[in-house]
């Protein structure tokens, strides 16, 4: 039984690998009838398969669409399982909530879309608001849903200093250290995010992941 | 679709030939060599015994013609046919006998030694790009009269590739057939599955060399594949027009073949060449120039329209460093010889006319060639639809939609060459982050990582104990009694 079970979890954290939602989505419907804890299939199982793919991008091993699919399987797998993790009274502890956008004028978004994708694979609730999206549409959007972490997203040097707008408008109605800020994007460097006052940046989806649970003080999980 | 560039029309062509079949008569071919004269003799050539010039009528050659395979492959040393001479297949292998090397920290064009092939072998076996490896560098730490065998013994013991060698006597031509035997397995199977082929050189004006004619015959009567580098130049011992050129290159092939097939019809050989314009300036034969590559795609044009397999050089620079002029060169050399479905390319990794080789240049050539085979590929049909099929329900109208979807995972290794770490296309951020390297030293790092990860092949050791056993007596035949240390080589 319990090499089953070792075969269980790693044939999830292959399709995790490999991108197959499908197959995620059957071995997380499995593992309700035989009676697994959700929160075990998702620790012991898919997360292995989304930390190795963001290990293999990092050392780049692995490439963006093999990054996004397991994010996608990830995605579909927890989609089957949370329900399961209700019934026992119990949610999967959530890293923390998180406000996706892309600032006012740009209309770039593949980064933070990718973003958004590895934040979820890794237990952070995201609202991902989309483009061109103004300083007050996204505070509000974190207040309605008590977000820790506003992260924004730029392409161009032209709309980079919309980011700064966000948070002098935070600390403004002194929201700060409330909620977080983290920044991104090609233009985006660590002397901006200290120039802005933001967080904190990444340069990566996967950097990403590793500043907003250092965020939310869980840079262990 | 391989896409394919043409730059003769099938009239020229006629043209080129019926000319090509005068020059044949009119001058006729200086043949230094007996043997050949008295193949061709007894063929039905005229023969001027004070000149050595044979007067060679075309019927003669188009029997030669018939007899000579449109195809044939070379072996990898398990037996697999890894390059195949014939249609429009393309290879690429290092550029043959330079004899000196850039030191990538020096800058100096060094004397090559046995480290140096060496570590061109170890570096060319790693990177797909390369089907075939060359005898890159002579060894100038041994004899003269064994380089040419020696380089082949380095290559046979490093390397699992085919190999594009060569020889500049007929003695060593003769040795180097039985160290293929010792390999293959006896002369049979070295016939049978042929691993190496050997370039033999005219000299132009049409003029076949007492040694260039005796390797032709030897390589045919062996069944060992054969390649004719026939180097005309343009303006000076050639016609000053591509298309005098071409036509002499021509005729100098069409006489190889026929001595060829002569000695052994049915033996392989191979239409090639290092044609190269005479540079008007300086005196130098420029191998990078873009006439040079014109001649090639035009001389190949020649060769196909008669089904003969193809070779030219292709792919080198004549810049002393690994500089821009060596990736412009290079580069656009590479993609001219591909799209003229040239079989096997030979010239990367060579800088300063074909006599400096440069492992540096190798990695990034291999990227040139990444890019030439990317182009053969052509533009795919993957899809029943070409886009309809892509936008399904999940759409959202947001840029990364493609990257969720399964067939980008997919095909996106199909559609896109994923080039190594000498090309730079990182953010700005990480390319500072990683040191602010140029192609140069980029392409030092990951020289230093494949001399790192390299392994020799393994060898049957009995076969490799009988190949050192030859070559040491080849060594003290010409007066040494040891052959250079080799690194992580020891025979019992």
């Amino acid at each position: 039984m319990t090499e089953d079970l070792d075969k269980l979890y790693k044939d999830m954290a292959q399709c995790i690998i490999e991108g197959e939602s499908e197959v995620a989505i059957e071995l997380a419907k499995k593992s309700i009838e035989i009676g697994l804890h959700p929160l075990d299939t998702i620790t012991k199982g898919f997360v292995v398969g989304v930390n190795y793919i963001g290990d293999q991008f990092g050392a780049g091993e692995a490439f963006l669409p093999e990054l996004v699919m397991a994010g996608e399987a990830m995605k579909a797998a927890v989609a089957v399982l949370e329900p399961e993790l209700l019934k026992l009274g119990e949610a999967r502890e959530m890293m923390g909530k998180v406000v996706l956008a892309t600032v006012e004028g740009d209309i770039h978004e593949i980064g933070k879309t990718l973003v958004g994708t590895m934040l979820s694979a890794s237990g952070f609730e995201v609202t991902d608001l989309g483009v061109d999206q103004p300083a007050d549409k996204i505070i509000g959007k974190a207040l309605e849903i008590d977000a820790q972490i506003i992260g924004m997203s730029a392409l161009l040097t032209t709309t980079m200093v919309r980011q700064r707008e966000v948070i002098e408008e935070l600390d403004k109605e002194g929201l700060r250290p409330r909620i977080k800020v983290m920044v991104g994007g090609a233009p985006i460097t660590r002397d901006w995010a200290t120039k802005i006052k933001a967080d904190g940046y990444s340069e990566d989806a996967v950097g990403a992941v590793k500043l907003a649970k250092e965020l939310v003080g869980k840079a262990d999980q | 679709m391989q896409p394919k560039l043409l730059l003769l029309d099938d009239v020229l062509i006629e043209r080129i030939l019926d000319e090509a079949y005068q020059l044949l008569l009119k001058p006729g071919v200086k043949v230094n060599n007996e043997e050949a004269r008295d193949l061709l003799g007894s063929a039905g050539a005229q023969i001027d015994t004070e000149t050595n010039v044979v007067k060679i009528p075309e019927q003669i050659v188009r029997k030669a013609l018939e007899s000579a395979p449109r195809e044939f492959y070379l072996y990898d040393y398990d037996g697999n046919p890894t390059v195949k001479y014939g249609g429009d297949a393309v290879h690429f292998d290092p550029g043959s006998s330079g004899i000196a090397m850039l030191n990538p920290e020096t800058l100096e064009h060094e004397t090559t030694e046995t480290q140096h092939l060496l570590k061109l072998i170890k570096v060319a076996e790693q990177l797909s790009q390369y089907d075939a490896q060359s005898t890159a560098v002579v060894c100038h730490d041994v004899p003269q009269t064994i380089q040419d065998s020696y380089r082949l013994y380095l290559a046979l013991l490093f390397s699992k590739k085919p190999i594009v060698t060569g020889a500049f006597t007929n003695k060593t031509v003769s040795e180097m057939i039985d160290m293929l035997a010792i390999l293959a397995g006896g002369h049979e199977e070295s016939k049978n599955k042929p691993r190496a082929i050997f370039d033999v050189c005219p000299a132009p004006p049409l003029i076949w060399s007492n040694f260039a004619s005796g390797n032709l015959i030897a390589l045919a009567r062996a069944g060992i594949p054969a390649e004719i580098v026939s180097v005309p130049l343009s303006g000076a011992a050639a016609p000053v027009t591509m298309l005098g050129t071409v036509t002499q290159h021509t005729a100098e092939c069409l006489a190889g073949i026929t001595i060829h097939q002569l000695a052994k019809a049915g033996s392989p050989i191979v239409w090639g060449g290092a044609a190269c314009i005479f540079d008007m300036k300086k005196g130098a034969t420029p191998m990078g120039s873009v006439e040079t590559a014109m001649l090639d795609c035009s001389y190949a044009q020649v060769a196909k329209s008669l089904n003969m397999p193809t070779h030219a050089y292709l792919g080198s620079s004549d810049s002393k460093l690994v500089d821009t002029q060596a990736g412009l060169e290079s580069g656009v050399t590479a993609m001219i010889g591909a799209l003229s479905g040239i079989n096997m390319i030979s010239g990367s990794g060579m800088l300063d006319f074909l006599s400096c080789h440069s492992a540096e240049k190798l990695v990034i050539d291999a990227e040139g060639i990444a890019m030439a085979k990317r182009m053969l590929e052509g533009v795919k049909l993957h899809t029943e639809t070409l886009a309809t099929g892509f936008y399904d329900d999940k759409i959202n109208f947001k840029g990364g939609d493609f990257l969720k979807q399964k067939i980008t995972m997919k095909l996106f290794r199909e559609e896109q060459h994923l080039p190594s770490n000498v090309i730079d296309r990182d953010s700005m951020r990480d390319w500072k982050k990683a040191g602010s390297l140029d192609t140069f030293s980029r392409a030092k790092v990951m020289v230093n990582d494949l001399l790192a990860s390299y392994t020799r092949p393994e060898l049957d050791s009995a076969k490799v104990e009988q190949l050192h056993t030859f070559m040491l007596d080849l060594a003290k035949k010409a007066g040494v009694e040891q052959l250079p240390q080799l690194e992580d080589f020891q025979i019992a």
